[in-house]
């Protein structure tokens, strides 16, 4: 079946293909997309855009969340900025250079093709965005601000204070309120996906729940998108909403959709540490502090036991005592290496007894050379509401002592196979933004995220999708009385009603924490063989167990929170066996993925492209059982691969 | 730190609620309200009782799902924060909490502290958006803003349509959450052309979903989670004149 794994990428340089692919893109006439149904799962930037978008066009969309309002999607979490190749800043700065980074930043495993387009589109997000009415930052002299990120050397992000991904969730919330007004799209908003409707080897439709009624309703469309995020929540304590998870993906999956690369899971080196088993959420400070913050630990061992037992206060030790590891490991980058490199690099002094806090799994993000630097007011500009964030969580003043961070969960590279247009194995099924895998290969850029979610939805798929489509609109609209869609419902209440009948005595949340603790130990920051194996065998009997002993209280015809994680826990098992079974197919260390059998004499991540320059894409076989592998070659045609550094 | 947890029950929208009262021990000073409440969750489900519904998402105080009334404040007793970003350190050990929804006829009891807030998205989609197509607009910096005007309009966009403005007032207004989306698009040349139209088609919304009138108590501003200034109240309002002067 290798064959379904065509990635459509046009033909000629680089940097003609997505002009050369948009012009062969049939279009649909005005009268004819009313015609045609769509349906868009999700309201984050992707799904938001993208519904308004296609609804703008002129096609009937239908939009689901699972939250009360649209606005509310884990994108409006996004702290620190969106990147765009605008060159403002006169550094030099190009679409070359921003793609150049992200396949460099990803570890050469995304498409050459793909993240060429998404940095093509990069510029043409900020001018829709600021034509929304999107208050970014600006300088006195009324242009756009910007600030640098990790694993890059201009500075191109653009950023609102640090609420960046709410004001842009706002505007594509704004643009698709504009829409709903209209009538072009209608939404459906605390609803959630249980299946994917297949006919005829086409996505037709979805079976979603009523939250509110607890009613399985049918929806129909021509065709289906895919845009419910990342499922980083597989690991329980993640920086990701409590509610976002991956069932729709897996539902996809299970439908026949290829899920790629699921093992490339991003661990975030800024988040505030875990304080106790209590806890459920972990809470992101934006990577932009690693512009003006320095990471160090102690020197000296002693230091460290004497801030364990709170006898002295980090600002009391002196500067020749202080290890920036970051700045002394990596000095071209210093504090902006990429993420997986930061994250490991924490690890790396927290086991070797350096970590700074009672659980030794913290070091320390400093902000007083910057104070220093540039005076408390423009510090408090560009991080202040940050700093009053990370003072509410833990009492603990920014502008006094430095802060305390620790890696932790936060965005998933992996995600449905999709080829050029976005389009899944599945006909008629699109998958976008993080819930697709197409442009960050094994480790994502701060600030490319949002680019990314809005990239697809407002410039690429509204295009793509009509080549599917502009061959569809003689098609009647899907019934919804069809059986496959009969069939899909009974088997939707199958397990609804299995899961009710359980009755046992362990809650859904117990049994999601030991699956996060199963995750976080052999599926985390560094992965070997046995672990991995090990990791397989925990889930499957955790899953045993989660089938004997949950118990899912109340009942289906009402708002019932309990059942919505029970449904969603489901699927986090064959999420985390499938990334289990990714990494330990890839024996190479990659991105966000590290494999302890793969590392130089330094401890350095060693990238294998020799065996391993491929997309893997898995088949599902049923559950429990060992999906397939299919190999997407990667094929690296105008940039020359080489060993990621960020020493010199 | 224990705690005995007054919190109102109401089945569903049609059921008539009550409060109940439920005891947790060992609760950590560092646990956030929603924490404690997952905790008690975890408990209540053991024993074989109905959890308790409350909608909640990011936890990190921008999401805006959040909406619990505690001791009688909208997101509890830290000012500025919203309930997820409240913590236990904040209570006394051994305090009795009593937890209510948002009360507002415009935000009718879904189940137990889980509430109806399609109102606002309703308000929204009459006229809270530039209504053109910007898919293909000219560079971003053709038009230049000033600092402090984006940063003003920053401070009202920085709303996270939560609803505490209406739990809080008297009159269950939803002046201030309409006073910042209508004053942050107002404040920017993209958005300035259509604040007195918008104005006027959002406040008549408003009314319409049966959110009360302003009369400045000024109660709103001190419950927002973001502090939003009633200055953009102000500014509403001299937009919604403009729109009755020009009809």
């Amino acid at each position: 079946m290798a064959d379904k794994l065509i990635s459509k990428i046009p033909d000629g340089p680089l940097s003609e293909k997505w002009t050369k692919r948009k012009s062969e893109i049939h279009l649909v006439s005005p009268n004819n997309k009313r015609k045609l149904e769509i349906i868009v799962v999700g309201t984050g930037l992707g799904g938001a855009s993208a519904a308004a978008s296609l609804g703008e066009l002129g096609y009937n969309v239908k939009v689901f969340c699972i939250s009360d309002s649209p606005r509310r999607a884990h994108s409006i979490a996004a702290q620190g900025g969106i990147n765009a190749a605008k060159n403002y800043q006169n550094d030099n700065d190009s679409i070359y250079r921003l793609f150049y980074d992200t396949i460099k930043g990803g570890d050469y495993r995304a498409r050459e093709a793909n993240v060429y387009r998404l940095a093509e589109v990069s510029a043409a997000i900020i001018d829709q965005c600021v034509a929304q009415g999107i208050p970014f930052a600006r300088e006195y002299g009324g242009y756009l601000a910007n600030r640098s990120f990790g694993g890059v050397q201009v500075s191109r992000t653009f950023y609102a204070r640090g609420q960046t991904g709410q004001q842009l969730l706002l505007g594509a919330y704004a643009s698709l309120n504009k829409e709903i007004a209209a009538g072009t799209v209608k939404s459906y908003p605390r609803h959630e996906m249980l299946d994917l409707v297949i006919i005829n080897g086409e996505a037709k439709g979805i079976i979603a729940r009523n939250l509110v009624t607890g009613q399985i309703e049918r929806f129909g469309a021509h065709a289906v998108v895919i845009a419910t995020g990342g499922y980083g929540n597989t690991y329980f304590l993640s920086t990701n909403a409590m509610n976002s998870n991956g069932s729709a993906a897996m539902q996809c999956w299970r439908k026949g959709a290829y899920f790629a690369n699921p093992c490339f899971a991003q661990i975030h080196p800024t988040c505030i540490p875990v304080h106790g088993d209590q806890q459920c959420k972990l809470t992101l400070m934006s990577e932009s502090l690693r512009n003006d913050g320095r990471i160090w630990v102690p020197k000296k061992l002693e230091d460290v036991e004497k801030l364990r037992k709170h006898e002295i206060k980090a600002s009391q030790i002196p500067e020749e005592d202080r290890d920036y590891y970051l700045e002394r490991r990596y000095p071209a980058f210093g504090n902006l290496v990429p993420r997986d490199v930061a994250s490991r690099a924490a690890k790396e002094r927290c086991d070797a007894g350096f970590g700074v806090n009672e659980t030794g799994k913290a070091v320390f993000l400093d902000f007083s050379e910057a104070i220093n630097r540039l005076g408390h007011q423009k510090v408090a500009e560009r991080y202040g509401n940050l700093f009053e964030m990370y003072e509410k969580i833990t009492a603990s003043s920014p502008w006094e002592e430095p802060m305390m961070i620790y890696p932790a969960i936060h965005y998933t590279m992996g995600g449905i196979w999709v080829d050029y247009d976005l389009q899944t194995t599945i006909p008629g099924l699109y998958a976008i933004g993080e819930a697709n895998f197409s442009d960050h290969g094994g480790n994502r850029l701060g600030a490319s995220a949002l680019m990314q979610g809005l990239a697809d939805g407002y410039f690429v798929l509204p295009v793509t999708i009509g080549d599917y489509l502009s061959k569809k609109f003689a098609e009647p609209k899907t019934d919804i009385n069809a059986p496959e869609f009969a069939i899909a419902e009974k088997a939707v209440q199958a397990r609804i009603d299995r899961l009710f009948s359980i009755k046992g005595k362990e809650t859904v949340d117990s049994i999601h924490k030991e699956l996060g603790h199963i995750m976080w130990e052999y599926v985390g920051m560094a992965r070997d063989e046995e672990g991995l194996k090990t990791a397989i065998k925990k889930i499957k009997e955790l899953r045993e167990r989660f089938y004997k002993d949950v118990r899912v209280p109340g009942s289906q015809f009402e708002f019932n929170q309990e059942l919505e994680k029970a449904l969603r826990l489901e699927d986090f098992f064959d999420i985390g066996e499938l990334m289990a079974y990714d990494a330990l197919n890839r024996k190479e260390s990659c991105g966000g993925h590290f494999r302890v059998e793969s590392q130089t004499e330094e401890g350095e991540a060693k990238r294998d492209d020799k065996n391993f320059m491929y997309v893997a894409a898995w088949e599902y076989k049923g559950e429990g059982v060992e999906p397939e592998l299919h190999k997407e070659d990667l094929k690296y045609e105008f940039i020359e691969v080489k060993t990621r550094n960020y020493k010199d | 730190m224990d705690f005995n947890v007054k919190v109102w029950r109401q089945r569903n929208a049609k059921a008539k609620g009550h409060f109940e009262t439920y005891h947790i021990e060992d609760i950590e000073s560092d646990a956030s309200f929603l924490e404690m409440l997952d905790i008690l969750n975890e408990k209540l489900i053991r024993e074989g009782v109905d959890p308790i519904s409350f909608d909640h998402d990011c936890r990190e105080g921008i999401c805006g799902a959040c909406s619990l009334y505690i001791d009688g404040r909208a997101h509890g007793p830290d000012d500025h924060v919203t309930t997820c970003q409240l913590f236990m350190r904040h209570f006394k050990d051994g305090a009795t909490i009593t937890v209510e929804p948002w009360r507002s006829s415009a935000f009718p009891v879904i189940k137990d502290l889980v509430v109806d807030r399609r109102a606002y998205d309703k308000i929204l989609q009459a006229g809270g958006f530039i209504s053109v197509r910007t898919g293909a607009a000219q560079d971003a910096n053709t038009i230049l803003i000033g600092h402090d005007t984006a940063e003003e309009s920053m401070d009202a966009a920085a709303c996270i349509g939560c609803g505490a403005c209406v739990a809080t007032c008297k009159n269950g207004s939803a002046m201030l959450f309409v006073a910042a989306r209508v004053s942050s698009l107002a404040l920017l040349p993209q958005g300035r052309i259509e604040a007195a139209k918008r104005a006027r088609s959002m406040v008549k919304k408003m009314d319409e979903l049966g959110f009360g009138n302003c009369t400045n108590t000024r109660a709103c501003e001190l419950e927002c989670p973001k502090g939003i200034s009633v200055s953009h109240i102000a500014r509403l309002n001299r937009e919604y004149l403009k729109a009755k002067f020009s009809e």
